[in-house]
């Protein structure tokens, strides 16, 4: 079986895909976002996708994630088909082993920093206290704040906090700097270094950005649907050694 | 496809289009209004027009004096009387029709009838058959709505006894008459088309009948222009004194006529009360889909008035918005109307027997009714449009600052730390908005309220029947003689066979006057103990009838300005026709007419009669009726017999098809505001949530716990309604109570709980149906697109 075969070095795979496609519209105005992904990820990797706008890397962090469909192919998920599932095993899929970071933060504007991230833990079956987890990302004393009271990189370290509080298998990261100066954005991407390395949570983060490509176990190049290289990084740098 | 139209019309069309949900919400809310309008309106006008026709064209009395025996040559003195343009000299008396099949007894109104005149005062409209010939003696006309009841048509046979002989006709034809537009028998206070004949007949008959030889024994007045009503009531009751008159009364208090104008009155109060109501849910519903049309526009208003738009062309823009769906619910809602009346319309003609009665579509509320819409929308849409006209292109094109919150203190923080998060968001919201949080609360109360009033009117009907019937008149069978009889005859009743209870009552007809004031009505006169009728006070208590006092109702000692103690001044109109002064002893609650008790040895002493009797109720075995009833009819003094059991189902029946119609469209209106003010807040909050929504989703929360924060708000807004919709509807219900209650109906202002538990799952029905559509949205939400755009 495919999902059974483990990477190279011995370890598990976290994700496998196989000839994973995803066509957006009909006829003529069909766009093929994927064409025909193989890819595996083995777990506990920090794995940064690179390309340009549309090369479909979102796409397959989406359907990864379990909020998008394939329209072919196939993915796994550790042993099972995350292509096979239907909508409420992908919720539970979401709640149970997912974290999610966007470039919007997409918090809850009606909740402090805790109860952001409290949201999430209510939900998991085996959370981390949520002042342990904006403790992991230096906001301890933000607690009581609500989004509007914090800027915009304290958000998204608030949307971190929220991500790895349910001690997620595998956290995903879309553009996590996007919306930050370079300065916010590297305490950003310190913040998921130390989850991955801490908590050894599978992570793949999508970026602009080449240079946080550094801090990558593996980087994957995409283009026009397809993945162009994988390049394995075996000198990782630290975050505060990326500039961009 | 638009070619024709500007861009900004296109955007319009498209944006409505968007919005078609919400804007169908609002219509139906709109037209809901709207069409309870026309519908009241219009039925208004309709029943005024043709009672307004028919009367003029059959020539209806405006002045009716009863006598008991006037001479023939009296006439030409009443015709003399300033103010009289015609009069006439009828005989008219009450009467019981045999029917081969029907056991009961059935009352009938006979009138003498001239045949040859030209245009007779209180003229027949022929329906069928031809007109009797003056030279047969044996011809009558008969009341169409009776005839086609009991299946009878020109050409049968009918038997009618008349003072207590009985004599065969034939029927010549089937007719209409103004007088018995809404056809009562004697003693009952609804219609019972079946059980209620109304006959004309050749005068010669009639005198013979009656004994009544060159007499009539009522006079039929029309006025001359400026005739002055009071003067001639006083002129004829003078005249006819000493013939007996029982008192003059005008065309007012005609009782078919009395109830036409009644339901005239009502069909007025409703078209006030109700729309209003419904206009104003519709004003904040405009407010709050306008207001947050504009909040997602504004970059769109900034470019619009970037590129050279003016303020005008933008406020213009969105007032155009609204007004297309107050136009579409004027539009529908006048059509709804049309239809609806055309429906009443029909119900209307089993209780008012006119020979015609056309909804007419009364194109003159078109205007009006597109004008109140326009103000509607202009009302809804005044704030944010000039929120649109004020944003400057640079401010409106930068995204609006983000929402703040606060954790509040105090009680708030108290309750939000035994809350899960999502459960605090919507409390947040809430706190957040709360002018919008206490209009959909106040929007869906509304809703309840309009049930409420609704339930409340049949608990009231159902206590007004049940304190009529049960607690009040307990008999079975009434029966009334043609004059005061020696209580003898009730020893007569008591004797026969399946009579279980007789109880004798004295009732004589009196003009009761109190310094100005002054009511021609009756007095009734109860034994000791009565049991089956009886006077109660309020609290269904009875009232004590006891010495020389006079016991009234509280209407009629409103409609007189008297209270206990007061002394009364009553002119009896019959027998030696003393003029008596009488203690006031009490008042007692009435639901249906307004009667005054004394004592009946009392009463009878006061009239110098001693041991007379007007007539009886009865209580029967029931299984044995149909013997009872053949031995009333075979009493010859016997005016008339109403059966109360009957009375009372047929006034179930009347309740369940006249108002019982009205009031399952209130309850779906209800439904259509509930449903509308949920439907339309629920969107709203989808739309401006939706973002927030896609994460909660993307989070790992289910399609139902996302929906719980947007519904869970919801759910919330409307338990806060239920005690604002039972005030609204306790308001309503106790203003439509009064301003229906009249001499004829005092509806009593009771409040049951079961009225606010039924509207309270109406409202719940429609909040759940809406809201699944909503949910609907939830379960379909696009996370990975949702996620892409920043709000």
């Amino acid at each position: 079986m495919l999902h059974s075969s483990p990477s190279a070095d011995g370890r598990n795979l976290a994700f496998l895909t196989r000839d994973l496609s995803k066509v957006y519209g009909e006829g003529p105005a069909a766009v093929h976002a994927l064409r025909g992904v193989d890819l595996e990820i083995p777990e506990g990797e920090l794995v940064v996708l690179l390309g340009p706008s549309g090369s479909g890397k979102s796409t397959l962090l989406n359907i990864l994630g379990g909020i998008d469909r394939a329209t072919s192919g196939q993915a796994f998920f550790l042993k099972e088909e995350l292509t096979a599932m239907n909508d409420r095993q992908l919720t539970a899929y979401r709640r149970r082993h997912v974290g999610f970071v966007f470039q919007f933060y997409n918090l809850m504007p009606s909740l402090t920093a805790h109860e952001n991230v409290d949201l999430v833990a209510e939900i998991a079956p085996s959370p981390m206290d949520a002042i342990d987890a904006l403790d992991m990302v230096g906001l301890k004393n933000r607690a009581t704040h609500f989004p509007s009271e914090l800027s915009g990189g304290e958000q998204q370290r608030v949307a971190i906090a929220r991500a790895i509080a349910k001690n997620p298998t595998v956290l995903f990261c879309d553009e996590p700097t996007g919306a930050l100066d370079s300065q916010t954005g590297v305490s950003v991407l310190k913040a998921l270094q130390d989850v991955n390395t801490r908590l050894g949570t599978t992570t793949l983060i999508i970026t602009h950005a080449a240079a946080t490509a550094a801090m990558a176990d593996r980087v994957i190049h995409f283009a026009d649907g397809q993945i162009r290289e994988v390049i394995v990084n075996d000198h990782k740098a630290s975050p505060e050694d990326i500039s961009w | 496809m638009f070619d024709f139209l500007s861009t900004l019309d296109r955007k319009l069309l498209r944006d409505l289009w968007r919005i078609k949900g919400q804007a169908a919400a609002i219509i139906f809310v709109i037209a809901a209004g709207i069409s309870l309008f026309v519908m009241s309106h219009g039925m208004m006008v309709s029943l005024d027009e043709t009672m307004r026709a028919y009367y003029e064209r059959y020539r209806f009395a405006d002045m009716y004096a009863p006598a008991k025996r006037a001479p023939d040559h009296l006439i030409e003195q009443l015709r003399a009387l300033p103010g009289v343009n015609d009069v006439e000299g009828r005989i008219s008396g009450g009467g019981l029709v045999a029917l081969p099949d029907v056991s009961a007894p059935i009352s009938a109104r006979v009138l003498s009838f001239d045949p040859e005149a030209r245009s007779p005062i209180n003229n027949v409209h022929l329906s069928s058959g031809r007109m009797m010939s003056p030279t047969r003696s044996d011809e009558i006309l008969l009341l169409k709505s009776f005839a086609d009841a009991q299946g009878l048509g020109p050409g049968d046979p009918l038997s009618i006894t008349m003072n207590g002989v009985r004599h065969e006709f034939m029927i010549a034809g089937l007719v209409l008459s103004p007088e018995f537009i809404y056809a009562l028998p004697p003693g009952d206070f609804v219609p019972d088309p079946g059980r209620f004949a109304a006959i004309w007949a050749n005068k010669e008959t009639m005198e013979a009948a009656y004994d009544l030889d060159g007499a009539f024994n009522e006079a039929i007045l029309t006025f001359a222009p400026g005739a002055n009503e009071q003067f001639l009531i006083d002129e004829l009751d003078r005249l006819l004194a000493p013939y007996g008159a029982v008192g003059a009364y005008a065309r007012a208090d005609q009782i078919s006529n009395k109830f036409l104008v009644e339901e005239l009155a009502q069909l007025k109060t409703m078209g006030r009360v109700m729309p209003p109501i419904f206009l104003a849910v519709s004003i904040f519903l405009l407010n709050v889909v306008i207001t947050r049309l504009v909040q997602t526009e504004r970059e769109q208003i900034g470019l619009i008035k970037a590129f050279g738009y003016s303020n005008g062309d933008v406020g213009w823009h969105y007032l155009k918005f609204v007004m297309a769906i107050a136009l579409g619910g004027a539009l529908v809602g006048w059509a709804g109307g049309f239809w609806l009346g055309r429906m009443i319309g029909e119900i209307y003609q089993a209780y008012f027997h006119f020979p015609f009665l056309v909804f007419v579509a009364d194109f003159s509320t078109l205007g009006l009714v597109l004008a109140i819409s326009a103000f509607a929308a202009a009302a809804g849409a005044w704030v944010a449009v000039r929120s649109a006209i004020n944003l400057t292109p640079a401010v409106a094109m930068r995204p609006p600052a983000p929402p703040k919150f606060k954790s509040g203190d105090g009680f708030f923080r108290a309750v939000s730390r035994l809350l899960d998060q999502p459960s605090r968001m919507i409390l947040r919201r809430l706190a957040r908005q709360p002018v919008r949080a206490i209009l959909t609360t106040f929007g869906i109360g509304a809703a309840m309220g309009l049930s409420v009033m609704m339930r409340f009117n049949v608990n009231a009907t159902d206590y007004m029947l049940d304190v009529s019937f049960n607690v009040i008149d307990r008999s079975d069978v009434l029966v009334t003689f043609v004059e005061p009889l020696s209580d003898k005859t009730i020893l007569e009743l008591q004797g026969m066979e399946g009579v279980t209870l007789v109880e004798a009552f004295r009732s004589t007809p009196v003009m009761f006057r109190h310094e100005r004031e002054q009511y021609l009505g009756a007095i009734t006169g109860l034994p000791d103990n009565p049991t089956l009728n009886r006077a109660v006070d309020s609290n269904l208590q009875d009232v004590a009838v006891s010495g020389d006092g006079i016991v009234l109702s509280e209407k009629l000692a409103e409609i007189l300005g008297v209270s206990v103690g007061d002394v009364l001044t009553v002119e009896v109109r019959e027998g030696r026709r003393p003029t008596l002064e009488i203690p006031i002893t009490g008042l007692v609650e009435s639901l249906i007419g307004t009667p005054a008790y004394m004592d009946m040895s009392a009463l009878n002493r006061r009239l110098k009669e001693p041991n007379r009797v007007s007539g009886a109720y009865m209580k029967i075995d029931w299984t044995r009726r149909d013997a009872v009833y053949d031995r009333i009819k075979a009493i010859p003094l016997v005016a008339g017999v109403s059966l109360r059991r009957e009375a009372y189902e047929n006034f179930d029946k009347m309740i369940e098809e006249g108002p019982g119609v009205f009031r399952h469209i209130m309850t779906v209106f209800s439904i259509v505001i509930a449903a509308g003010v949920v439907y339309n807040s629920a969107r709203i909050a989808y739309i401006e949530r939706q973002h927030d929504l896609a994460s909660l989703r993307v989070l790992g929360f289910t399609k139902i716990e996302t929906g719980y924060v947007l519904l869970g708000e919801l759910a919330l807004l409307t338990i806060l309604a239920l005690p604002i919709g039972s005030a609204l509807g306790y308001l309503i219900w106790s203003y439509i109570a009064t301003a229906m209650s009249t001499e004829l109906y005092q509806i009593p202002t009771i409040y049951k709980e079961n009225g606010l538990g039924f509207a309270a799952i109406i409202v719940f029905l429609a909040t759940a149906v809406a809201s699944a559509f909503v949910q609907n949205d939830v379960s379909k939400i696009e996370m990975a697109t949702a996620l892409k755009t920043r709000d």
